[in-house]
């Protein structure tokens, strides 16, 4: 019982619980509190896979960002949302069925796969932001410009798409 | 006791599966977008596990995980504003009632 798998344990039971309580909570609002929850946690994970900048990424674009965007489309939509159930019964149950065989899949093969043994991880003389800037901005500098291509059409997109549409003469 | 590659990859996989059901069977709209996000944070998970635990540890894994976070952030933002298109001339966020290209 090290620090690393307690730590992992109360992070995954975090993760799931959040998860779950998302699926099963009716009101909207809840539901965006529970993946609250879930994103911090996940962050924690990233921070325990020794990736410390996507963790603190993580807590800045979804549980600062994203929840709140949700928040925003929920009050912009219904104020009171409620999820009124699920769809009919049959529907719903097919769904389950095929989720299980989905888990059911890739649980075979997650647990029949001769994963590596883990190597020791050589210890990088600079920082893990450092050692992704450095990476970012030489191997993979236009991806990254791709991106931000990508954020300004989705951002002009978003403004065009939301505009209240003016009146033709 | 040390945790293992496929501890990762089974809170992911619980995750991933979790959030295709809540996609397939919600009928709140915002409710299906926030299920993707979920979907596509295990995939991040299975990511950053790989770039730590993979045949050739890197930082690749965790720059993916940047990229991935960008396009989902820019594909929550797209989402709501049709949404909220939506919800402004047709007045509902269920999705089974989002039926116009159908008819």
């Amino acid at each position: 019982m090290s620090g690393e798998f307690i730590a992992f344990f109360i992070l995954s039971l975090l993760t799931i619980g959040g998860a779950v309580f998302m699926i099963s909570f009716t009101r909207v609002v809840h539901m965006v509190i529970s993946l609250g929850v879930t994103f911090i946690s996940i962050a924690g994970l990233f921070v325990l896979l020794g990736a410390e900048f996507v963790g603190v990424s993580q807590i800045l674009v979804y549980s600062g960002a994203i929840s709140i965007l949700m928040l925003f489309g929920i009050m912009l939509t219904k104020h009171d949302a409620k999820d009124e159930g699920a769809g009919p019964s049959w529907k719903n149950r097919f769904a389950l069925v095929f989720v299980a065989i989905v888990f059911g899949l890739i649980f075979w093969g997650i647990q029949n796969t001769p994963w590596a043994e883990p190597t020791q991880p050589v210890p990088s003389a600079v920082s893990n932001a450092k050692e992704i800037g450095i990476e970012v901005f030489t191997k993979y500098v236009i991806p990254f410009e791709l991106l931000s291509v990508l954020l300004l059409v989705s951002l002009v997109g978003a403004i065009i798409m939301a505009k209240k549409e003016e009146d033709k003469p | 006791m040390t945790v293992s590659i496929s501890s990762y990859l089974m809170v992911a996989l619980i995750l991933f599966c979790v959030g295709l059901y809540g996609a397939l069977t919600k009928r709140n709209a915002v409710v299906v977008l926030i299920s993707i996000e979920l979907m596509l944070n295990a995939v991040n998970i299975n990511l950053v596990a790989f770039s730590k635990f993979g045949l050739h540890p890197g930082v690749a894994g965790q720059i993916f995980t940047l990229f991935t976070m960008t396009v989902a952030a820019a594909e929550v933002a797209v989402g709501l504003a049709i949404l909220i298109a939506l919800y402004r001339n047709k007045a509902t966020v269920n999705v089974d009632e989002m039926d116009q290209m159908k008819r």
